[in-house]
């Protein structure tokens, strides 16, 4: 069983993000949406812990709540940008779906 | 409704709210007291301010809104027996089991002896019993 | 494969009901059945008709029901997160004595059993919130 967790909070302002990291298992999947986005760029003090996600887990983000945000650049190494059509994909990849609201 | 009650699902409902500041808790309650005649495997989690559901004591005369704790204790009555909990949510709260109220159930298996729902896990554990659910439902 | 969508806020505060209606979208797109959106919470705000946002905006509650009639969907709006927010069809609108509806076509008003039915039939049931 894999599940995919979306997090759609900015990690400065809300949990969600520090507690779904500890709650994620090895060969998971973590999605960043709508405000979640600003956890997917280099330099801020989440991004160790991304790169630590991203040692056993796959980290995506959504492409078009990055452009929305201006955040195009300095995406952290390793995550990979999808489309409504590749959010869709990773839903049906895995088994079940969390919400980190 | 036949059709669905042939088929039994694993459902997790996810409460990383407090009460009474937004409507979340009391509506995610709702939810789940359906969701308990539908013989569905129900499990409940609370994580971060989703804590502050159980706590004991709340009294809301004063703010005008309905107190809904006691609705939690009901929730054995409805067959629901398994109430995981954060452990650090709790800890970095200050905040100890017996701060929360005591939700128990009767365990028909076991000559209906009474047993407490509340389970306190690690955020890693807590991860693996998600992976194990068909459906996960937060609010 | 078959889905469930919750929304959980309302149009315009939150970005939450534009995600849900990108994914439908584009789940729908794709091939796969959307077995039923299910609106809660705020997320009942969407079924209003009388919403009447500017000329060079979206109109959330338009394009749902644009997505419903073009593909057939069913969008329910759950009955006791709607009686507490004024989201009202013919029915509720006699049965509790208002004097006006304001459902959007599209959306139909029923109860929280709708969503755990969703879970139980879906193959996936996503959830959208703040």
């Amino acid at each position: 069983m894999s599940m995919l967790h979306t997090v759609n909070k900015s990690p400065f302002n809300n949990d969600a993000l520090s507690k779904c990291l500890q709650c994620a298992q090895p060969g998971s999947s973590i999605l960043f949406i709508e405000d979640g986005v600003y956890a997917s760029r280099e330099g801020t003090t989440f991004t160790d812990s991304v790169k630590e996600a991203l040692k056993d887990k796959q980290v995506y983000v959504l492409q078009p709540d990055l452009d929305a945000r201006g955040m195009n650049s300095s995406l952290i190494d390793g995550i990979k940008t999808v489309d409504y059509s590749g959010f869709v994909d990773l839903t049906t990849e895995h088994d079940s779906v969390q919400s980190w609201l | 409704m036949s059709d669905a009650e042939q088929i039994t699902k694993k459902f997790m409902y996810i409460n990383r709210k407090a009460p009474y500041g937004t409507i979340y808790a009391w509506e995610s309650l709702e939810v789940v007291l359906i969701a308990a005649a539908f013989d569905q495997d129900i499990s409940l989690a609370f994580i971060d301010d989703g804590v502050y559901q159980l706590t004991k004591g709340q009294k809301t005369e004063a703010i005008g809104l309905k107190n809904f704790s006691a609705t939690y204790r009901a929730l054995g009555d409805y067959d629901i027996q398994k109430i995981y909990v954060e452990k650090e949510s709790l800890e970095t709260r200050g905040l100890t089991l017996d701060d929360l109220q005591h939700l128990v159930y009767e365990d028909e298996d076991d000559d209906y002896a009474e047993k407490d729902s509340i389970k306190l896990v690690s955020a890693d554990e807590l991860g693996k019993i998600m992976e194990e659910q068909n459906v996960v439902l937060s609010f | 494969m078959k889905f469930g969508i919750l929304v959980n806020e309302g149009p315009y505060q939150h970005q939450a009901s534009d995600t849900a209606y990108n994914f439908v979208k584009s789940a729908l797109e794709k091939g796969h059945e959307i077995y039923r959106v299910f609106f809660y919470h705020d997320g009942v705000n969407n079924g209003t008709r009388l919403t009447s946002p500017p000329q060079d905006d979206r109109n959330v509650v338009d394009r749902w029901s644009a997505l419903a009639k073009e593909n057939d969907l069913d969008m329910v709006i759950c009955v006791a997160a709607a009686q507490r927010r004024g989201i009202v069809d013919q029915g509720e609108m006699e049965r509790n004595g208002k004097d006006a509806s304001n459902i959007a076509e599209g959306f139909r008003i029923s109860g929280l059993g709708q969503l755990v039915e969703a879970g139980i039939q879906s193959d996936r049931l996503v959830v959208f919130g703040d």
